[in-house]
This record gives C-alpha cells, structure tokens and sequence, in this order.
C-alpha cells in the first residue's frame, strides 16, 4: 500500500512537472540567511527580481532559507515544480546549486557571487577590489589621522579581496596612511556578530582610526552604530547603506546585485541568457560607490573628482587593481 | 610608557563592556543552580531578553520600558523551565535545551513577521538606548597622574547597565550568603529533605530561584540589543550564554570568583580584539587564529592546572520527590 502511494506520488510529480513546463515562464529566487530585507545583499537581489516582476508583470516563486540544510531542498523544490531560471544567492548556495543543477539539466540556474562550472549555470561574480579601491581612497582622503580600518566578516579570501582592494586604493590616495585590519572570525557567526563588530570599531578607533570599512554583513550593524556613537565614519556594503546613519556614513561600496538579478530573469525571458562566469566591474557597472542626499555633505567635491578619475583610469586600463583571489596573497 | 598605559586601560574598559553580559548571567545561573536547577537556558533567555527588548524599544522608543518588558519575557521563559522541571520534575537539561532552540526559532520567524528585515529590529535613536553616563569631573581628573585616567577611562563612561552588572555580584553575594532566604536556597540545592522536613517548601524556594535567574537574564538580554547595540540581530547572543555558564562553574558556583571569571574571559576576548594585526617587538605580526583561540586555551590551561575542583551543589538536577 505505501509502494502504491508513494508510486502515486511520482505520478502526480511527474504530472506537475509536466505542466508547468507547459505552462508560461516561471522564475525563481532562492534567498540565502540574511533574508530579502537584510538592507544588505539580499535586498539588492530583491529589489532587482520586483523590478523585473513590475517591468513585465510576471511573478515569481521565492524562498528565504534560514538555516543551512535548507538550501539544497529549497533549489530542489523550486526545479522540481518546473521554475526557470532559478537564481541561487550568495557564495554560501554553491555547493547546493551544484548538486541540484546536475539533477535538472534542462532548467537554467543562476549563481550570484561564486562560480560553479556546469553547462547550465550562469554564474555572476564582481571585482569587489575595484570597488573597494575607490572607497579606500575617500576613506584615506577623509581621514585626518592618517589612519582607516577595516571590519570583515567571516576571514575568507572573498573578504581579503574586500581588504585588499581597500588597502590598495587607501595608499594610492595616501601613500602614508596605516590600514588597520581586523576580522571578526573564523565561523559563520561572524557574519551576524554586531557586538563584536562594535568592540572591534571601538578597538580601532583607540588605536587612531577615524574612518572605518566593514564588509561584514550583519556584524557591519555594530561597526557602523559604534562609528556613530564615537563621531567617526563608516562605510556601507553590498548595498547603499548611507541611509542607515547620515552624517557619519560615508559612502557605501555598492555590489549591483540587483542588476544581476535583474538581467538573468530578462534575457531568460526575451532571450540571450547564456551559462559561464560574467565578472561585473566597474566597467560593467557591477561595483561603484554611492552618492546621495545623505552623504552629499560629507564627500568634498575635491575627493569626488580624485575617486571619479582613478575609476575612470580603472575601466580604462591604466590603473590595476590586484586581485586577492588570483593569488591568495595582499603583496604590491 | 604613557601610551602601554593608555593601551592597558582602553584594554580594560573593553573587557568590562563585554564581561557584563557574562556576569548578569553567571549571577543569573548561579541563583537557580544553587537552588538545584540546571539551567542551560541562560543562552536563550539572554536571547530572549534582547529580542523583548530591541523589540520594545523600537516600537514605544522608551528604553526603561523595554527593559521592564525583556525582564517579564525572561522571567516568564525561567517559570516554563520551572513548570517543567519543579512541578513536573522533567529532566532540566532537556527543558533547557527545548527553551534555546524554541527561542532561536521564535525570535527570527516573530523578528521577520513584524519588521521584515530578515530577523533584525530597526536600529534606535539614542532615546531608546541606554547611553554611556560621565562622571562628575571625568575630564578634570584625567589630569590626575596614573589614576586620573583610570576613573576617566575605566570607570566612568560605560552605560548604565554595566554598573548594574558590577552591582549584581554583591547583591547576589549578600542574597545568598547574608539573609535567610539565601541560607535556604543554598540548602534546598544541598539537601531538599532537610528543608522539607523543617516545614519549608522546596518547591517554592526552587522557583524563586529560577525566578530571580530569570530577571537577571532580562537585563542582560537588554543590555545586548538597546545599549551596547542598537538593535536586535538574529542570534546575537552568539553563544555568551553558554560561556557565562562556564564562568559560573568556573567560579565554582561562588558570585566572586564567578565575577573572576567572567572578567578574565572578557579580558581575553579585549586583548584578542585589539592584538589582531598589531606588530609585537621580535615575534612580528600575531596570527589571528592564535588570538582567536586565545581564551578558549587559557580555559583549559586553567581548568587543567590552577582551578582545582569545581563542587556542584549536591541535590543539582535531581527533581525532588517527597517520600512518602
């Protein structure tokens, strides 16, 4: 009797699928821990699927996982009722994304922020370090005691490329000023640890530094209220976060996760979706920096212009920024 | 010189911003372990009390209510541990579990179904936090050679809950010790039958144990999401809970040597916050991982050598049964 339900059950999976391949286009988002209104990575990629949803008025399936085993199910379920493209947010879906790609290979996946090597995966990565590099610089140029800080999450070499990048473009615009970094640890706690982050911007602050960067997700919260309380100044992540705090956060090194987002359901849907690794820069307009009414008056029109020409020489090639990632090591 | 000087004591005043949360919950734990409860659900009250809080906070804007709120939220998880395991004499081990892994579920899926924000509460305005409170005469003392700057960067400047903590260890110190109900509390976690037989009851003394554990909790909850943070973020008691229970073994279930305890450990996590990165004269730049792994070693190293025997009340984590 449980073989004839369980025979039944396939049927009627079968059946769905089916159908829904039948039926119109159906895109699918699965969000990783921080959840869609993090304010940070996974809000970008939220705002870039409702733009689409607007655009075209198609609908989408959508998941926030909130512990770690739900992310290989999530995927799952999301290719088994027939969703196309899906997009998997975030480094941490990779090795999910990887399995379930392989057991639906006529469905197309997206990867946003790590690559995973299958025929029928696009995968989205960003040249942090170019971005990183211009906020670097205004930090250096903000400074007045020669000395900035760094705040990054877990210490993995994506967020040494966040370092690096950082360092680069702070001794570019001053070649004397001291880098200070720190990491918040070694486990993924260390994304959701803000009194620690605190602890860490406060030890920093001892220590003579006056602007601080944190590419910490959730431990960033603690980074940037301690730069308030003490009235020094902090720079955002992933997304413009110059909101959260006016007057004392300076910019925001912004990921477009959004247009990333954004694309792969489009060209899913009008065509030209293709699998591979897309690398979004600054040429691309995939890292910048963030400007708006919130830190107009913080950033002198002096700083903007040494940041607009640097990134311009960036694109243009005559300025390299080196990657964290290529070789696993900081050396200039 | 002046600058290790500085150094020291900016090390100090961080290590009692982060042991604070540490002691109300050794004092916390020690409250209910004295009268016989287990309680490994210090780490979810404290949970708790900073979802409660950072929750309050955010939407009334009033710091004291919040905090008022965190301590009923806490003391009402402390009496469903009580209902479980004084009136049921369920075993407190798995009621304590049960109470942390219901609140790390119940605080997301509430934190995201009021304020979508993947768990977070928005982040308050000064109003709705505990701010750092100057002494008199701060600045004019910090002239005053080698102690000047010890009253004006240790002691003074910290927000109220921290001088609340420090007050904690010699309240609870004069509970346990000093008055009557104390005398009982400590004999019902020795001997319950004896209390029993002199006509007092066990059950009662037990849940005003795990009753008082669990308004310390709340405080410390509070502490965590309204004044030295300014908001709630999921799982942000990362653990302390957990640690402040070591503390508390480690001080031999004694408020003193708790505070010890948890001093060291916050000034281990201070010192390993600020030697990341920093060059040392002939051993060059320390590796983080060593930093990192700093205080858990010192744990061992301690507990292995210098602590000696750690002597748990006698009647802990058996629920009592009248013979009858």
């Amino acid at each position: 009797m449980r073989e004839f339900s369980s025979l039944i059950g396939v049927a009627a999976l079968l059946v769905s699928v089916s159908s829904s391949n039948a039926a119109d286009f159906k895109p699918a988002v699965v969000f990783d821990m921080g959840g869609k209104f993090d304010q940070s990575f996974n809000e970008g990629i939220f705002n870039g699927v409702e733009k689409f949803k607007k655009e075209s008025g198609i609908s989408y399936r959508e998941f926030e996982v909130t512990n770690e085993t739900q992310r290989e199910q999530a995927l799952r379920k999301m290719a088994q009722r027939g969703s196309d493209p899906i997009i998997g947010v975030g480094f941490a879906q990779a090795p999910a994304l990887e399995i379930v790609a392989k057991e639906f290979p006529k469905q197309r996946f997206t990867l946003i922020d790590m690559v995973v090597d299958l025929p029928n995966v696009q995968s989205v990565v960003f040249k942090e370090h170019e971005g990183s590099f211009l906020v670097g610089m205004m930090a250096a140029m903000k400074s007045e005691t020669g000395k900035v800080g760094f705040v990054g999450g877990m210490d993995i070499p994506l967020i040494r490329r966040f370092a690096c990048g950082y360092e680069q473009g702070a001794k570019h615009a001053n070649a004397k000023v001291e880098v200070i970094q720190n990491m918040t640890g070694n486990t993924p706690a260390a994304w959701n640890d803000p009194g620690r982050g605190s602890e860490l911007a406060k030890g920093q602050f001892d220590r003579g530094v006056d602007v601080v960067f944190a590419a910490a997700g959730g431990t960033g919260s603690g980074v940037y209220q301690a730069a308030k309380d003490a009235g020094k100044f902090a720079i955002g992540v992933d997304s413009n976060q110059n909101h959260l705090h006016p007057g004392t956060m300076l910019t925001s090194m912004v990921k477009r996760v959004d247009v990333a987002a954004y694309n792969s359901f489009d060209t899913a849907h009008k065509g030209g979706w293709t699998p591979g690794i897309q690398v979004l820069g600054l040429a691309e307009g995939g890292v910048d920096y963030a400007m708006d009414e919130h830190n107009a008056n913080l950033v002198s029109s002096k700083m903007r212009s040494a940041v607009d020409k640097a990134k311009a020489d960036i694109i243009a090639g005559k300025l390299k920024v080196h990657d964290y990632m290529s070789d696993n090591s900081c050396s200039m | 010189m002046a600058e290790s000087y500085t150094f020291v004591l900016l090390t100090l005043d961080a290590a009692l911003r982060v042991a604070t949360p540490l002691v109300l919950c050794a004092m916390a734990g020690l409250l209910s372990e004295r009268s016989g409860i287990i309680d490994i659900s210090l780490e979810g009250k404290l949970l708790a009390g900073a979802f409660v809080a950072g929750t309050v906070a955010a939407v009334t804007g009033s710091a004291w209510l919040a905090l008022l709120t965190a301590m009923v939220a806490t003391a009402l998880l402390s009496l469903l541990h009580g209902f479980a395991c004084i009136t049921h004499r369920g075993n407190q081990v798995v009621s304590g579990l049960a109470i942390n892994i219901m609140v790390s579920g119940l605080t997301v899926v509430l934190g995201i179904a009021w304020f979508a924000r993947g768990g977070q509460t928005p982040s308050l305005q000064a109003a709705a936090r505990f701010m750092p409170i100057e002494f008199p005469l701060a600045e004019t003392l910090r002239a005053v050679p080698v102690l000047g700057p010890i009253y004006t960067e240790v002691l003074s400047g910290h927000n109220l809950l921290v001088y609340v903590a420090l007050a904690a260890v010699p309240f609870v110190y004069w509970v346990v010790y000093k008055t009557r109900f104390g005398l009982r509390l400590r004999a019902v976690g020795e001997n319950p039958q004896a209390v029993d037989t002199a006509g007092i009851s066990v059950t009662g003394l037990r849940y005003r144990g795990v009753l008082m554990c669990g308004l310390l909790c709340g405080i410390a909850g509070a502490y965590l999401s309204i004044a030295q943070n300014a908001s709630f973020v999921r799982e942000m008691s990362a653990g302390q809970g957990y640690i402040a229970l070591a503390a508390m073994i480690f001080g031999k279930w004694r408020p003193l040597p708790a505070l010890g305890a948890c001093l060291m450990f916050g000034l281990l996590d201070a010192i390993a916050i600020r030697l990341q990165g920093v060059e040392i004269e002939g051993f060059g730049e320390v590796p983080v991982q060593l930093i990192q792994a700093l205080p858990y070693i010192m744990t061992v190293v301690l507990l292995a050598g210098f602590i000696g025997k750690a002597v748990a009340p006698k009647a802990i984590g058996i629920p009592y049964v009248k013979e009858r």
